[in-house]
């Protein structure tokens, strides 16, 4: 998987997002107007695409986009 | 795990009752109309039935059983054991089940017992029931079953408010030689009790001044203590870790494949988990019904209710295999695998406040 196939996965799950908005270095809260429902899709979408279940823990640690993806990575190839 | 059979048992009848009163979420003015919409899209819950003041679970229920009973043509004097399965009861104490056992004009001698349980309620009765039925060898009983949750949520609480709708349901449960086994995978985790909770009024934290008090735990999220609390990412990440591994433990104990099943019926719990779990056992979207969108989150009801609205007629007229799966407060969660044929099954009852 890639960054960019993550991110093309993201922008489909929230349709206020326009393509090529969304970078790596983007933080997630602001460009996706982060809230709790908006965290529960992003876990339906992570588990459905990588299975992977991001934890409370997982996104306090994140800031960016590229943060999410490399706790994904990581966990996936362990 | 506690994977385990039932023999001689079957579902007689089974009904629902929800309250006439509706409350849509596009009404929702705490939130803002955006949020609105995406609450209804990705929670599910478009509208939802709640009770009045004054209205309890007991009622539901009450008139749940009596829908049925009237269908069914069973005695009152045949009817020997009595559950009631809710975690919104009537009083503080005395048990409700006993309440129900007189008003319903049920005899002396029917065992009435009260379970302190929610979403998993349906599934864990069913085995208490089953179980019980078998070794007393009463060969009649009644399990109701509900929640008024909408009591409990506040309504300056966007992760609560909208969610909780109020349901009572009614089973009639009979020993039956011919009926096939009913496999159920039973589990829980204690360590998550604080994932759904009302803090305090019970007996570790008992009822203060300060119970009542109001505090903001996140943006749209404002409620005291006597509230229902929900971590909605913590309540997502157990059902995406448990729910699956349940069910697919119990098909391997039984032998069977998701494929022998008619429907799987879930809990609804809210569309966006179920819809991931639908998609994590790779089920079609028409073999998990949905009530979610009428009823909303209606607790320890929503498996016997989504089962009456959405598969009444063909529980009516079929031999359907059913997978039953409720999973949430406890955290506690659960399957059962059965077998139903030709059980009474009257359309969703409504109640009006007498």
């Amino acid at each position: 998987m890639s960054i960019e196939a993550f991110i093309r996965n993201v922008e489909e799950e929230f349709d206020d997002l326009k393509p090529g908005i969304l970078k790596p270095e983007s933080t997630f809260r602001d460009a996706l107007e982060w809230n709790s429902i908006n965290a529960l899709i992003m876990i339906a979408m992570v588990k459905n695409e990588y299975d992977y279940t991001i934890t409370a823990d997982d996104l306090v640690k994140s800031k960016t986009i590229q943060d999410i993806y490399n706790i994904i990575t990581s966990r996936v190839k362990e | 795990m506690a994977l385990f059979s039932i023999p001689n048992f079957r579902i007689a009848g089974i009904s629902a009752c929800v309250p006439q009163n509706e409350e849509r979420n596009a009404d929702y003015s705490w939130i803002t109309q955006k949020e609105r919409e995406q609450l209804i899209k990705t929670v599910g819950v478009e509208s939802k039935r709640v009770v009045s003041k004054g209205t309890t679970t007991s009622d539901l229920c009450y008139k749940a059983a009596l829908g049925l009973l009237n269908e069914l043509k069973w005695e009152r004097e045949e009817i020997h054991l009595l559950m009631f399965i809710s975690q919104t009861r009537d009083f503080m104490i005395p048990a409700t089940s006993g309440i129900l056992q007189d008003r319903l004009g049920l005899p002396k001698s029917t065992i009435s017992i009260d379970i302190n349980q929610g979403c998993s309620g349906f599934v864990y009765g069913l085995s208490v029931m089953g179980s019980l039925m078998n070794t007393t060898g009463i060969q009649k009983g009644l399990m109701l079953v509900g929640d008024i949750s909408s009591l409990n949520a506040s309504y300056r609480d966007k992760s609560t408010h909208p969610l909780f709708g109020d349901a009572g349901t009614a089973t009639a449960l009979e020993l039956s030689p011919e009926a096939p086994l009913l496999y159920f995978n039973l589990q829980g985790d204690g360590s998550g009790h604080e994932a759904i909770i009302i803090p305090d009024g019970g007996f570790r934290n008992l009822l203060s001044k300060e119970s009542f008090n109001y505090k903001k735990y996140g943006d749209g999220i404002h409620r005291n203590q006597l509230h229902i609390a929900l971590d909605g990412i913590e309540v997502f990440n157990f059902s995406l870790r448990e729910v699956v591994p349940n069910i697919k433990g119990l098909l391997k104990y039984t032998g069977k494949e998701l494929s022998d099943i008619d429907f799987v019926v879930l809990h609804q719990a809210n569309r966006l988990i179920n819809e991931t779990l639908r998609k994590m056992l790779k089920l079609e979207p028409f073999k998990t019904p949905y009530s979610i969108q009428k009823y909303g989150n209606t607790s320890s009801a929503s498996v016997p209710l989504t089962m009456v609205s959405e598969l009444g007629e063909q529980l009516r007229d079929k031999t359907l295999q059913l997978l039953l799966s409720a999973f949430g407060i406890g955290l506690s969660w659960g399957s059962v695998i059965l077998q139903t044929g030709g059980i009474i099954c009257p359309p969703v009852i409504e109640y009006e406040k007498p």
